[in-house]
């Protein structure tokens, strides 16, 4: 049987932040993940947004996590090349109740450690922000709040961590898990595998991680956001992160630039049964439409490229729980991670890790550690001599396969060999934005599940678009099985 | 640098016809630069006929009908590249562009012609709510996988949006032993040929539901369920209309944009209607010496009516190198009246046109029984009867050398006099 | 007996919505009105009597640079021949090259029509 030191249950950016802090140690890793990709679960679908940390309550896990993990963002995207900028959040105000809110979040701010927050009249939004309404009366600004790439972020740090030693094995659900002398027997489909510490990540499910082992003690409510995102020849219609004061009719929907240079606005905040219910609803869209015009009065919204929704993880008592079980020694859940947990990313992956090292004794360097990410090639935004004498170098880069986004068959070849790599059309989009243009990946779409299938070494026909189930071809043209018939009669207008 | 006299940008039917046309009326060094693997453009996966009435005066297929112009080409020796992507294109008409195999190339045209063609408008363009599972595939997309590559997108189809492609399509995906359950269409009108409808629907009993639009995409993974429902003059669906089909797949046929990414980029002016270039009556842009044709310029229902078009850009771009066409001269603005809705060219100088012009618009509703009708002020130049009229079909009145003389202003207007209630 | 079927007639974009009366008296007659010229007569009762189809579809490719090789009908067939014209299109895999216009199937189904190549590869 395999052993390990650490099982990280969770492939998202919590489980990846933590795996590549431990991979600092010479400590065995596992990160195990239901899904056929990293970051495919809440990762992959929310604001995007490192959060300038004035919106938690102070003295909560929230308020002390955001605000440090904000301030580690520039040298860890830095160093695994994510993109992030820190372009500073606004809250908008409409009148003098929001004003007297926007006083409160000030204060709650400098309770938290924000720095550099200051309160805006009219005229300073109206110069910092065009299109938005003359209504706005005055504003938050919180300079430190910044947009980053979020599943971006997270395939970075799998991707390290793995080449710092950590396994990452995919399509791997944990169905039970017991605890032994040893630690625990994690039981992954029909495998098994022996582990001393569990850090449950599991987000949506981490509830049933954590029953698993323990008594149940708090429940994961998923809270749906739906999402619309705009072209990016509107991707500078707002400048920062512009939200709505919340008030008790709702928080109102907000307003960004992407870190890829796209509009978007979102999130709507519905509560669903299921953790998988990542469906958008025309409610849904419509809402978003009317409160993001009620910010923006001449929102460009014929430039919408797409729509999306993801699931939060959240809890009634509305804070993270990140606490080693008081019933099962080693056993750690990193549970209810919901907004600002992105933004606290880091910050939690020390935490934990900290944790980790108090109950194990401590663990020795890994002297090997590489902090920096095998650097990618961004081939556009190389100079016509770099793009001569790579394409001399690997012909590869000379063949466009998505036109929109401008992505070269090398670069797709690239992220699908990498470690933690794609193995779906929605992988390679995640990581070198191919289909993630205006076309929507209608023309490089063949072509990308033809350098899959090769790559992969696997048939077309198996090549998915982003779940194991979510396949796209059903078989050749041609063939003899079943649907290869004529099924249908032509209509005979002779036995009318 | 090497330098070409004219470039032309892309290889489908409409760089095909303006090359081998600039060829002919005197160009000499001539590239052409093809983002495919193939020439022939989207032609190579329209295998149904119907195309080639008016040019060839027979009823030919995409590909039979590319082959004749790849074909033309290759006699005329023109040279061309595949698997190439043009990357800017300056004001100046340097043109610079990467393959495999030369890497990253820059020339300098003396004329350039673009000839991009167009893309298809996709589900988030149009916003449809539901899940993001896959078996939702534009029509164009579907067609290539079925015709070219060989594989089945799906088992169970509902199709929306009934413009040609997603007509045909339905037919082929019944003909490879799909289950085509239903067309939805959101207008209450078809924009596809009659002729697609009957062959294509009737002919295999597949329901075309006017008035209707897709309400919600089911399915966690594939798609499992597409719910529809009716919608009002408004177009916002009719609550108790409601009803869903069980299917795999769902295919999208919603328009077709033209793909102008370069152009903006050159800092070409664009119609905001037809979503292409403005262009003269040499099909030149607002850039001296930079042609344009094809769906580029507007979506064209014909490909016959491509061809006409981009012989004309290639013809004027050979002229032009040959410094033929007279410029800054006396300038006439064609403009859309009631019930057009744009005309191409945008503007017309008649001391290049040679014999006659050909203007080419599209209406903004189904009309049985209109003028088109050509004035300056309120003097008629040119009045055709028309006893059909649809959104879904290109129109165009041809002005003689000699009509255009008659216009002494600035400015002409194309509109629609109803003579009967519009249907 | 008389019976009458509806269709929109397609030899123009017009599109006439035409009724086809079929008459049995002895002999079949047919009908033909809703028209607005005699196109949609003739096209109306060739629907009735003998309507005819081109096939374009594809066949299974051997070195060619795609799987698929588009063919057609070399001229119009039964309508009710399609699906077993498509089934004998199944069968079919053609080895390259190919010129278009080749006859890929002679007499498809003894109707004296060929099965042809739509393109070079």
């Amino acid at each position: 049987m395999r052993m390990y030191d650490v099982a990280i249950i969770g492939a998202g950016v919590i489980g990846t932040a933590i795996a590549r802090e431990l991979s600092k140690y010479n400590v065995k890793v596992i990160v195990l993940d239901k899904e056929n990709d990293v970051a495919n679960g809440t990762t992959k679908a929310n604001s995007g947004i490192v959060h300038a940390g004035y919106d938690a309550k102070s003295g909560t896990l929230k308020a002390r996590l955001n605000v440090a993990g904000n301030a580690m963002y520039e040298d860890l995207c830095k160093a695994l090349e994510v993109p992030f900028k820190r372009i500073g959040s606004l809250v908008v105000a409409f009148d003098e109740e929001d004003m007297a809110t926007l006083q409160e979040l000030y204060q709650q701010g400098l309770d938290n450690g924000v720095p550099n927050l200051q309160l805006l009249g009219r005229d300073e939004v109206k110069e910092m922000e065009p299109n938005l309404s003359d209504e706005i009366i005055g504003a938050l600004y919180a300079p430190s709040a910044g947009i980053v790439g979020p599943w971006e972020l997270a395939i970075a740090l799998a991707e390290n961590a793995a080449d710092n030693g950590v396994e990452i094995r995919l399509n791997a659900a944990v169905t039970q898990i017991e605890a032994n002398e040893q630690g625990f027997l994690v039981t992954v489909d029909e495998d098994t595998l022996q582990a001393k510490y569990i850090i449950n990540c599991a987000g949506l499910y981490g509830d049933k991680i954590n029953n698993m082992v323990n008594t149940p003690s708090f429940e994961i409510v998923p809270n749906r956001g739906e999402y619309n995102l705009f072209d990016k020849g509107v991707g500078d219609y707002v400048n920062h992160v512009v939200f709505q004061t919340p008030t008790k009719h709702g928080k109102g929907v907000l307003v960004l630039p992407t870190a890829h240079g796209n509009l978007m606005i979102g999130p709507t905040a519905e509560p669903v049964d299921e953790p998988e219910a990542v469906e958008t609803t025309e409610v849904g869209l419509k809402f978003l439409r009317e409160k993001a015009k009620r910010v923006v009065p001449k929102f460009p919204f014929q430039a919408v490229i797409t729509s999306f929704a993801g699931l939060r993880a959240k809890v009634k008592t509305n804070d993270f729980i990140i606490e080693a079980s008081a019933e099962t020694k080693g056993f750690i859940n990193v549970a209810a991670i919901d907004s600002p947990g992105l933004s606290a990313a880091p910050a939690i992956a020390e935490m934990v890790v900290g944790m980790l090292k108090d109950i194990a004794g401590g663990f020795a360097v890994n002297s090997s550690f590489k902090p920096n990410r095998r650097p990618s090639i961004h081939f556009m935004a190389l100079s016509p001599e770099e793009k001569a004498a790579l394409i001399a170098k690997d012909p590869r880069y000379g063949r466009v396969i998505c036109r929109c986004e401008g992505i070269t068959e090398g670069e797709i070849v690239d992220i699908i060999n990498r470690k933690a790599g794609a193995t779906s059309l929605d992988a390679v989009k995640r990581r070198a934005r191919a289909g993630a243009g205006r076309c929507q990946g209608g023309f490089c779409g063949p072509r990308v599940m033809e350098i899959l299938a090769r790559e992969l070494k696997v048939d077309i026909t198996s090549v998915v678009k982003d779940r194991k189930a979510s396949y796209i071809l059903t078989g050749a043209t041609k063939s003899n099985d079943e649907y290869g018939l004529p099924s249908q009669q032509v209509a005979d207008s002779q036995d009318i | 640098m090497k330098s070409y006299e004219i470039v032309v940008i892309g290889g489908g039917p409409a760089g095909l016809a303006a090359a081998i046309e600039a060829k002919s009326n005197g160009a000499k060094d001539i590239l052409v630069v093809e983002r495919d693997r193939e020439l022939g453009g989207i032609l190579q996966q329209c295998i149904h006929n119907g195309f080639g009435l008016h040019v060839f005066k027979e009823e030919l297929t995409g590909p039979e009908y590319a082959e004749r112009f790849i074909e033309g080409l290759k006699q005329q020796g023109i040279e061309y590249k595949l698997d190439t992507m043009v990357l800017d294109i300056t004001d100046h008409k340097q043109v610079s562009m990467i393959n495999p195999e030369d890497g990253f190339l820059q020339v300098q045209a003396k004329a350039v012609v673009l000839a991009m063609g167009c893309r298809e408008r996709t589900r988030g363009a149009i916003n449809i709510p539901g899940s993001r599972a896959s078996g939702i595939f534009t029509a164009g997309t579907a067609q290539r996988f079925v015709n070219m590559e060989g594989y089945m997108v799906g088992k169970d189809v509902v199709i929306l949006g009934s413009g040609d492609i997603g007509l045909i399509m339905a037919r082929r995906m019944t003909l490879e032993g799909a289950k085509v359950h239903a067309v939805v269409e959101l207008l209450p009108f078809s924009g596809g040929l009659t002729r697609n409808i009957v062959q294509c629907l009737e002919d295999f009993n597949i329901p075309l539901l006017l008035s209707h639009t897709v309400t919600n995409i089911v399915g966690k993974d594939r798609v499992k369920e597409i719910q529809i429902a009716e919608v009002d003059e408004n177009r916002r669906p009719i609550p108790g209309t409601e009803r869903s089909f069980k299917c795999d797949t769902l295919l999208l046929s919603v328009g077709l944009i033209p793909e102008n990414e370069l152009s903006k980029s050159a800092g070409i002016r664009l119609d905001g209607i037809t979503g292409g270039p403005v262009v003269n009556e040499s099909m030149e842009t607002s850039i001296e010496g930079i042609f344009a044709c094809g769906n580029v310029v507007h979506v064209h229902d014909l490909v016959d009516w491509v061809t006409e078009e981009s012989r004309r850009a290639g013809k004027n771009a050979a002229r032009y190198v040959q410094n033929q066409l007279v410029q800054g001269v006396k300038t006439i603005t064609t403009k859309p009246g009631q019930g057009v809705r744009y005309v191409v060219p945008h503007y017309i100088r008649p001391e290049n046109i040679e014999d006659k012009l050909n203007l080419m618009m599209r209406v903004d509703n189904v009309y049985h029984g209109a003028r088109l009708v050509i004035k300056e002020d309120d003097r008629v130049i040119k009045s055709i009867k028309k006893a059909h009229l649809a959104p879904g079909e290109m129109e165009s009145i041809k002005l003689t050398k000699q009509e255009l003389e008659t216009i002494a202003g600035k400015e002409i207007t194309i509109a629609l006099e109803i003579e009967e209630a519009k249907e | 007996m008389s019976k009458t079927v509806e269709m929109i007639c397609i030899s123009c974009p017009m599109g006439c919505k035409m009724a086809i009366e079929t008459i049995t008296n002895g002999v079949t007659r047919y009908k033909v009105s809703g028209n607005k010229c005699p196109r949609g007569e003739q096209y109306g009762v060739k629907e009735m009597t003998n309507p005819t189809r081109m096939v374009t579809s594809t066949v299974k490719m051997k070195n060619g640079h795609l799987n698929r090789l588009p063919v057609r009908t070399s001229d119009a067939i039964p309508k009710y021949k399609i699906s077993e014209c498509m089934a004998v299109l199944k069968a079919v895999e053609v080895e390259g090259p190919v010129k278009v216009g080749d006859v890929i199937i002679n007499n498809l189904l003894g109707l004296e029509i060929d099965i042809i190549a739509t393109r070079s590869m």
